[in-house]
């Protein structure tokens, strides 16, 4: 057996696994980890400026691939400066290891230098966590934090790694886990035939069906088959924030987003359908509203490899327990050849009651002469990029536009921190995203807010070449907060302005990049044009927008689904 | 409604914080807790006594089956079972009338004096958490009660269910 010594295991671990980036930090109980990165060239390590920024970094490289992102910080601050990344990462389902140094083992429970106990401080946000105390337990418990990251319903994993048991200078023998298995963890993705029968039924004597597709549509990698439904019952689709793209959203039979932001057709379809069918959505508050008036004539289908996640906030009819991939295969097979055409006959009703919905063009918006709205900036985004750009965005207003205004026609384009909303999470997502796919447009939809939660990872671009496409909605303010005051709190804008601004343009040159300022509607297309045809370097839009625009449609608090307003002076 | 989950998890460090974080973190109560190692030294067995209608019971069980650590989780209330729980009282035993009355409260309970000092007796009671509530109730009728220390409610189906690997 190879002998070698607990530092050289983790990188040969990482190695065996096929792990190529690393998003990382150095400091004193990872020095050793980072003496053995130094002498090989398997496993790049990206240096970041901010631990935060390693695990968004991490999570967007996971969320553009579908492969499990690496992030390896020092402990104590190190560590805890990850937790935002890694608390963004299970709120969505994101595949991630995260490889903490630790204090030497003899040390634990001394608040010791740089101690902080990061199996416990991460414990609520993690899919679970591995304290290794020996160094040849090192390539198990990497092994299976990565089989545990990466499979069932998918989230981060913490490996603490005490100082002593990745010393140089002691050596072990090396032996890589070909199979991991555990007998506790054995997650279910095969529906229950019984309930796969069940669900086929209701969907075929539906006369209002929709298909309510989620992140975990994403997760399964199960785009394709969800189409193949969809179109052989002749479906509407509605998706939620997180499942954008999962069925295309220039598809005929996409309805947009639906939810708290959602499109008129999408939650007007939903609160009237008779029969929904969820895949991989989890019924959250953003989509549900009212949960005591939620879709009251429906028969609900729920499909989802989390049973957890079944019935927590609505009681649903049909449960089913699996993989959205595999159920949508086994729902495919059970419904077999259908006559298309006595389909749509049976839909016709609910498609033109749909296309009546639709008609009312929610979407709509007035542009202006003299000062430039969000909506047509994405939309200018989506014409430069050909609709085909990996899209990251930060969380405000701008996130809620881009959702809306870029409909996305492949699934791992759209990368957003959905459940957390954690702005500053942007910028580092695109990074992890301009990483694993050099080639493509990275672009960043943020806001004069977010885009300063971690604007230190500008450094990073540079060192790495990222050409990054960082599209600011500069309105001034932080505007998702300034438009709850607008409609809650009588406009009293506390503390939801910026100011002092910084100048982002200097700023951009600053950090070596291009920084282009757009004031006027007029300038909007060249700039564009010239933002886009920049492949090399980075270029940092600051666009000057519309302070008083606000994110329409949007649902009222405690009604049900499709009670909403529609602009400032109209509501359904 | 009182509700037994009983719960088979692996034998390791932190499987139980997590277990307990599941309840703190979604905000239900523990009433009581009881955990040891099982005959199989790798697994340990856990049993959970809590206040919870059918909603939430529903979510406690899954939550807690969702753990990695967890092999298998169960309510032992949905069917029949046993409980029980162990009681170690202390009582003061000034007088010999006071010595006398604990003695016949023992006997009815069946439980045993285990240890046995001038001033006090320590007794030792099992059976239903009721039985363990009167038997101390009893006890406070006719003495003082220094201390006592309870293990919370431990189960078991009855029949050949069981929590095996
Ligand atoms: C880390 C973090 N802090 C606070 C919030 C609350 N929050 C949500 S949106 C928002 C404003 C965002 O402002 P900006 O990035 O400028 O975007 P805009 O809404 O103006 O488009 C705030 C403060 C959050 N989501 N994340």
């Amino acid at each position: 057996m190879e002998m070698m010594s607990g530092a050289a295991m983790v990188v040969r671990t990482l190695k065996d696994l096929g792990v190529k980036h690393v998003f990382g930090y150095p400091g004193g109980a990872v020095l050793d980890i980072y003496d053995a990165l130094y002498a090989q060239e398997d496993v790049e390590h990206i240096l970041v400026r901010h631990e935060q920024g390693a695990a968004h970094m991490a999570d967007g490289y996971a969320r553009s691939t579908g492969t499990t992102g690496t992030v390896l910080v020092t402990s104590g601050p190190g560590a805890t400066n990850t937790l935002t990344g890694i608390a963004t990462a299970y709120m969505d389902s994101i595949p991630m290891v995260v490889l903490s140094g630790q204090v030497p083992s003899m040390h634990i429970g001394e608040d010791a230098f740089q101690e902080t106990d990061m199996v416990g401080c991460s414990r609520p946000v993690v899919k679970h966590s591995f304290l290794v105390k020996r160094a040849v337990d090192i390539p198990e418990a990497i092994a299976k934090a990565y089989y545990i990251a990466n499979t069932g319903r998918p989230g981060p994993v913490v490996v603490d790694l005490p100082k002593d048991i990745v010393n140089v200078l002691e050596e072990h023998p090396y032996q890589f886990p070909e199979d991991v298995t555990m007998r506790s963890y054995n997650p279910t993705l095969k529906g229950h035939s019984k309930q796969i029968k069940k669900a086929a039924k209701v969907l075929l004597e539906a006369k209002r069906p929709i298909l309510y597709v989620g992140g975990g549509a994403i997760a399964a990698e199960a785009s394709e088959l969800v189409t193949e439904l969809a179109e052989r019952l002749n479906l509407p689709v509605t998706s939620t924030l997180m499942g954008l793209g999962a069925f295309s959203g220039v598809h005929a039979q996409s309805l947009g987003m639906l939810g708290m932001h959602g499109t008129l057709e999408s939650n007007k379809a939903m609160h009237n359908a008779d029969c929904i069918l969820a895949l991989g959505a989890r019924f959250d508050d953003r989509v549900t509203n009212n949960v005591e008036k939620f879709c009251p004539h429906a028969t609900i289908i729920h499909v989802d490899i989390d049973p957890a996640s079944i019935s927590k906030t609505i009681a649903v009819h049909v449960p089913v327990v699996g993989s959205v991939e595999q159920v949508t295969k086994q729902l495919l097979d059970q419904i077999g050849k259908i006559d298309s055409e006595k389909q749509k006959a049976k839909l016709l009703d609910w498609w033109d009651q749909i296309k009546q919905w639709r008609g009312r063009d929610c979407l709509n918006y007035k542009k202006a002469d003299n000062v430039i709205k969000p909506q047509e900036v994405i939309q200018s985004v989506y014409k430069h990029t050909q609709g085909d750009a990996y899209v990251s965005s930060d969380v405000g207003q701008h996130q809620m536009f881009a959702a809306l205004y870029y409909p996305f026609a492949k699934p791992r384009r759209w990368i957003n921190s959905g459940g957390l909303g954690t702005m500053g999470f942007g910028l580092p997502a695109a990074m992890g995203v301009q990483m694993a796919h050099p080639e493509a447009t990275s672009v960043v939809i943020t806001g004069d807010g977010s885009i300063q939660m971690n604007i230190q990872e500008l450094s990073t671009c540079l060192q790495y070449k990222l050409p990054i496409k960082i599209i600011s909605l500069n309105n001034r303010a932080l505007g998702m907060v300034r438009q709850w005051q607008d409609m809650n709190y009588k406009s009293r804008y506390s503390s939801s302005y910026m100011d002092s601004m910084p100048d982002f343009v200097k700023l951009a040159e600053a950090y070596g990049h291009i920084g282009i300022r757009v004031d006027h509607p007029d300038e909007l297309d060249a700039a564009m044009e010239r933002c886009f045809a920049e492949k090399e370097r980075l270029v940092f839009m600051d666009i000057q927008i519309d302070q008083n625009e606000h994110v329409y449609p949007m649902q009222i608090k405690f009604g049900a689904m499709d009670d909403m307003r529609l602009s400032k002076t109209e509501r359904t | 409604m009182k509700r037994i989950i009983s719960v088979l998890m692996e034998n390791a460090p932190g499987a139980l914080s997590r277990i307990v974080g599941v309840f703190s973190q979604r905000g239900y109560n523990v009433d009581s807790l009881c955990v040891a190692a099982t005959d199989d030294k790798s697994l340990s067995r856990l049993t959970i006594t809590t206040q919870a209608d059918d909603k939430v019971i529903e979510q406690i069980t899954k939550q807690v089956n969702k753990l990695i650590d967890v092999l298998k989780v169960t309510d032992l209330t949905d069917g029949n079972h046993v409980e029980r729980e162990l009681m170690l009282i202390k009582v003061a035993t000034r007088s010999e009338l006071v010595r006398a009355e604990v003695n016949r409260n023992v006997d009815i309970f069946r439980a045993q004096i285990i240890d046995v000092d001038l001033n006090n007796y320590t007794i030792q009671v099992t059976g239903t958490s009721d039985k363990l509530d009167a038997f101390a109730n009893v006890l406070s009728q006719s003495t003082e009660i220094i201390e006592a220390s309870r293990t919370g409610i431990c189960g078991l189906a009855r029949g050949d269910k069981a929590l095996r690997p």
